[in-house]
């Protein structure tokens, strides 16, 4: 690990400006994701400005019903908080599904956010990556595949951005709320992310310097219904292959009033599946329009062969979470999942 | 129970718990690494980017200018090694030749290291070495259609398996199995000492005297002037028994710095590239039958890669070799060299991939020829060892199948595959064989008892305890032998200054070390009766098994799995693993379960989840960190039981103990692919077991 500073913020403005000023600075929240990366020769920041002495760890709830979450919040704090279990279990249970406790106890919800993919090439200094190296090349394009994205991806970099939290976040409507050294901004999360195209070592749309504060969910009633499913390899303590966050909304005569679809696992961001809501909206509340609304959405999937399984896959995880969430029988996972 | 020996008094056979677990829960039982040393020196290893070639130079200005760093080692300026030494048959002196020439024979092999001050500026200075390569082409394709595959033995046949049809059921499949990395909670770790002439291995390892004897060879030092000390160790699983290169680089580090501890704890990461693996197989399987079931031919050839600098073979033909009884058989081996690191024992060597092909092939003749997969196999249950002809010591897998299936509930499962959904789930049932050899414990070992007075005794020997239990349970064998509570036993284990003892390796720990103190134990009373005086002692050596030659001599087991496959996504769980096994007497209840689920619980982590991914453009396995290569974690084991029979075989050794660390993880894999068949109808040959499988496309 390289050498570098470490300084302690202790108010958001000049941190942002210390960083937006420094070369090769970044915040540290809770590390779990950056200090790996710095072991690995992934990351070698020159300066590390760390903000958990910033405060933004409380969860308000905000005037129109909805409700603030600061930068700072732990990731378990997050996920047990009364008010986002009553008003957005589903973010509840994409943060319970990610990592394990111990990470939990110290990963923050900005921090969260901003994670890096987990592609095997961009965690391994020896191989070449687009990501880490820009113009060295993409290793996962023929090579291991099993993280990889279907939507979205291009031929420079078909990684996965690897947060639960952000996808539950993404259906929520969320935004993120980011400051610079002159004023504060809102982005909603699921434009916070982007696609690699041909820029893949950019995550995110922020500059240096651009330092998220807090994210805010606004009112969603169908969000108290909606439900997180991640589908993965180990029953926990893993990334996901596939999952998926669903709210929907049923009018009175059944049909589909309203829908929220975001997916995990199969893009460069958090994939809002648009087009499956759009299948959706007004369509009857049946397995059969599901399933057709997934394939409305996996029309644009675009799987490399280390990727097939997903699109049979993200149909699947796709019908059964939307069935959970319109209040269908409840598909009890069997055994020691956790809460 | 009247032949064995040791049975006067109560310690053996009951449960008590772990004598160094208070030592290790309160963090006073010294790993390898946290040996308090004065002044320390860190080493961190610098790794070949290319899978073949050689170095053409490495650049260590920038390291050498890192503040701390005290050496850069390269095969330029390592201290010589005898690489021509004689060592023993575990080990591959062109594996252990580190830095000793600018060959790279795969990826991530060492190709120099720093020594620095501290850790951090070690591993800084290790990135910025620069190596550069003349690459070569190199080759990591595994296949069974390989021209180059080359026999390492002469296949084992009797009868003519082409004969073996016409039979009214054939099964012939090819199966597969992934290569996994022993990954022992402790990674490899070393710190090694050197000055005055003399060289201490603070070590982890499986056999501290097998470390002596290799580093001696090595290095041309008296084995007398090499000391090694490894009294507690987190897990081995097989790829501590040999040595690797991170050992002799620690040592070649050691001699540069003469005075100076050196200290060397693998990465994670480091843990797939340097201490081996087990060798992916690939398994051709033909097995034919009459119609009611007995089998007439038996055929099984395994693929597995070797290393291209010294020959590894997974015997992965061996077990089917004991299994079954047909007049038709033939068990044989082929093997790939390849531009890999040499593949090492992990778990269960040989019978752990090797039963999950024959087991699922058992399986599928079972539904093609409509018989309870329990009752096929009890109807093939041989006299005598097919492959010697010998009689068994003691065979009890029927026994094993039989109680299984009662405590499983196995008489409730559908009748049909795909019959049952519940909740979402389909699911089903499946049973596999298991078995391991008991292995001959190597000669050489050796045990001093010595009594302390006021009552109490000292028990000697150099045997490393991988978190097996021998500290416990060898205490309860001296406490039988010696006729004396278990109390007034005081043992020393795992340092090259103890009578020598043989690795902990094949299951053979127990009933080598076992039955060596039982034999000095038999040495002290004859010696000096039951009335000794403070300091009497008498040592011996583990004793000759005369009925060795003459029988067959293996554990047994039956593995039951319950098998959830969701309907829609094809998520696998395991709700329930149940195993019963045979193998001899059982000295400590309590640590003998652990062995048996721990076991299990690897063999479950092997049929849901390990596969080490090699991208062959590189040479290296890309997925080597625990967030991608997953092992099973809390939420995959559910419920999980291991039960044995009673079992009384003195013919094994004295003690009737036949070795339980790797009969756990044998067959588990097979038992869970025929539930998830069971449960689905898809029948499954390649492991890992995955959602992919049971997914409509």
């Amino acid at each position: 690990m390289k050498p570098f500073d470490y300084r302690r913020a202790t108010d958001p403005a000049d941190a942002a400006a210390l960083v937006a000023d420094t070369p090769g600075a970044a915040f540290l929240g809770g590390g779990t994701n950056l200090v790996d990366r710095m072991k690995l020769g992934v990351a070698a920041p020159d300066m590390l400005v760390d903000i958990t002495g910033l405060g933004l760890d409380e969860v308000e709830p905000l005037p129109d019903g909805g409700l603030r979450i600061g930068a700072n919040v732990r990731n378990s704090d997050a996920a047990a908080h009364p008010l986002v279990r009553a008003r957005y279990p589903v973010l509840s249970q994409a943060l319970l599904s990610g990592a394990s406790g111990q990470l939990r106890n110290t990963a923050t919800t900005g921090g969260n956010l901003l994670q890096r993919t987990r592609c095997v090439y961009f965690q391994d200094t020896s191989t070449p990556c687009n990501k880490r190296e820009p113009g060295s090349g993409c290793s996962a394009l023929e090579g291991y595949q099993r993280y990889h994205a279907i939507f979205g991806a291009s031929p420079d970099c078909v990684a996965t951005h690897p947060s639960d939290m952000a996808v539950a976040l993404t259906a929520l409507d969320a935004r993120a709320v980011v400051r610079d050294a002159a004023a504060e901004r809102r982005i909603p999360v699921a434009q916070l992310h982007r696609l690699p195209g041909e820029a893949p070592e950019h995550d995110t749309v922020l500059s240096r310097g651009d330092l998220i504060t807090a994210v805010e969910l606004p009112a969603m009633p169908m969000a108290a219904r909606a439900r997180y499913r991640k589908i993965r390899d180990r029953a926990s303590f893993a990334f996901a292959l596939v999952s998926v966050a669903a709210a929907i909304e049923r009018a009175e005569d059944g049909t589909v009033a309203d829908v929220r679809i975001a997916l995990g696992g199969v893009a460069h961001k958090p994939w809002r599946a648009l087009l499956a809501e759009e299948a959706l909206r007004g369509a009857a509340a049946t397995d059969g329009a599901f399933a057709a609304a997934a394939a409305a959405e996996l029309a644009e999937a675009r799987p490399l062969p280390g990727t097939a399984f997903k699109v049979p896959l993200v149909r699947a995880a796709i019908t059964a979470t939307l069935r959970e969430a319109a209040g269908g029988p409840p598909g009890r996972v069997p055994g020691k999942e956790e809460p | 129970m009247t032949t064995t020996a040791g049975t006067g008094t109560a310690a053996v056979g009951t449960g008590p718990p772990r004598a160094d677990g208070p030592r290790k829960a309160a963090g006073a039982a010294a790993y390898a690494y946290e040996y308090p040393v004065a002044d320390p020196a860190y080493i961190a290893p610098v790794q070949a980017t290319v899978a073949r070639g050689r170095v053409l130079e490495v650049d260590a200005a920038a390291a050498e200018a890192v503040d701390g760093v005290l050496a850069v080692l390269s095969h330029a300026n390592a201290p010589r090694l005898d690489t021509g030494a004689e060592l023993s048959g575990l080990q591959h002196a062109a594996e252990l030749a580190v830095l000793q020439s600018d060959e790279v024979a795969y990826r991530g092999q060492v190709v120099a290291a720093v020594a620095a001050e501290t850790f951090e500026a070690a591993r800084q200075a290790a990135a910025l070495v620069t190596v550069s390569y003349e690459q070569l082409p190199h080759d990591l394709d595994l296949s069974d259609q390989r021209a180059d595959a080359f026999a390492p033995e002469e296949d084992h046949r009797q009868g003519d398996t082409a004969a073996a049809a016409p039979a009214d059921a054939v099964v012939e499949q090819t199966y597969t199995t992934a290569m996994q990395h022993n990954n022992p909670m402790e990674p490899h770790a070393t710190i090694a000492h050197y000055g005055g002439g003399a060289l201490t291995l603070y070590e982890s390892t499986q056999g501290a005297h097998e470390v002596r004897r290799t580093v001696a060879a090595l290095t041309g030092l008296d084995p007398e002037r090499v000391h090694v000390v490894a009294p507690y160790v987190g897990g081995g699983f097989g790829s501590k028994g040999p040595l690797h290169a991170p050992t002799v680089l620690a040592v070649l580090a050691a001699l540069s710095l003469p005075g100076r501890p050196v200290k060397l704890a693998l990465t994670r990461r480091q843990m797939f590239t340097l201490v081996g693996y087990r060798s992916p197989t690939i398994q051709r399987v033909r097995l034919s039958a009459g119609a009611d079931g007995r089998l007439s031919g038996v055929d099984v050839l395994a693929t597995v890669q070797t290393s291209r600098l010294a020959d590894f073979i997974e015997q992965a033909a061996l077990p089917a070799k004991s299994m079954y009884a047909a007049p038709h058989r033939r068990m044989g081996h082929r093997a790939v060299r390849l531009d890999a690191p040499v593949p090492t024992w992990m778990r269960a060597p040989g019978e752990c991939p090797g039963m999950f092909g024959p087991e699922v092939a058992m399986d599928e003749l079972a539904w093609q020829v409509g018989l309870d997969p329990v009752e096929l196999r009890l109807r093939n249950e041989p006299d005598r060892d097919p492959h010697t002809h010998k009689p068994f010591s003691s065979r009890n897998l029927a026994a094993c199948l039989r109680d299984g299936a009662r405590r499983f509930g196995w008489a409730h499962r559908a009748p049909e595959p795909a019959a049952r959904t519940e909740d979402g789930w389909r699911t089903g049932m499946g049973v596999a064989a298991s078995v391991y050899p008991v292995v001959p414990p190597p000669s050489g070992s050796r045990a001093r008892v010595r009594y302390e007075g006021e009552g109490r005794y000292r028990v000697c020997l150099g045997a490393a305890d991988i978190g097996t239990g021998a500290w416990t349970a060898l205490a309860q064998v001296a406490a039988d032998a010696l006729e004396v509570p278990l109390e007034d036993v005081r043992l020393d284990l795992g340092d090259t200054a103890l009578p020598e003892a043989s690795l902990a390796g094949g299951s053979t720990g127990l009933m080598s070390w076992g039955s060596t103190i039982h034999a000095a134990a038999g040495a002290f009373r004859a010696r000096h009766g039951t009335a000794p005086r403070p300091g009497d002692e008498a040592e011996a050596d583990l004793p000759d098994n005369p009925a060795r030659d003459d029988y067959a001599m293996y554990a047994y087991g039956a593995q039951f799995a319950e098998v959830r496959v969701h309907a829609e996504t094809g998520e696998v769980r395991v709700p329930r693993l149940l195993g019963v096994f045979a193998a001899g007497r059982i000295v400590n209840e309590r640590t003998a379960r652990s062995q048996f689920l721990g076991g299990m619980t690897m063999g479950l982590s092997m049929a849901l989840h390990e596969e080490s991914v090699v991208d062959p453009r590189f040479g290296h396995p890309v997925n080597g960190d625990f967030a991608e290569y997953h092992i099973a974690a809390n939420a995959d084991v559910q419920d999980i039981r291991a039960h044995w029979i009673d079992e009384d075989d003195p013919l094994v050794n004295p003690l009737g103990a036949k070795g339980i660390g790797e009969i756990g993880i044998v067959g588990t894999a097979a038992a869970v692919a025929n539930a998830a068949y069971h449960a689905t109808g898809v029948r499954v040959r390649r492991l890992p077991v995955r959602l992919d499988a049971f997914l409509d496309s």
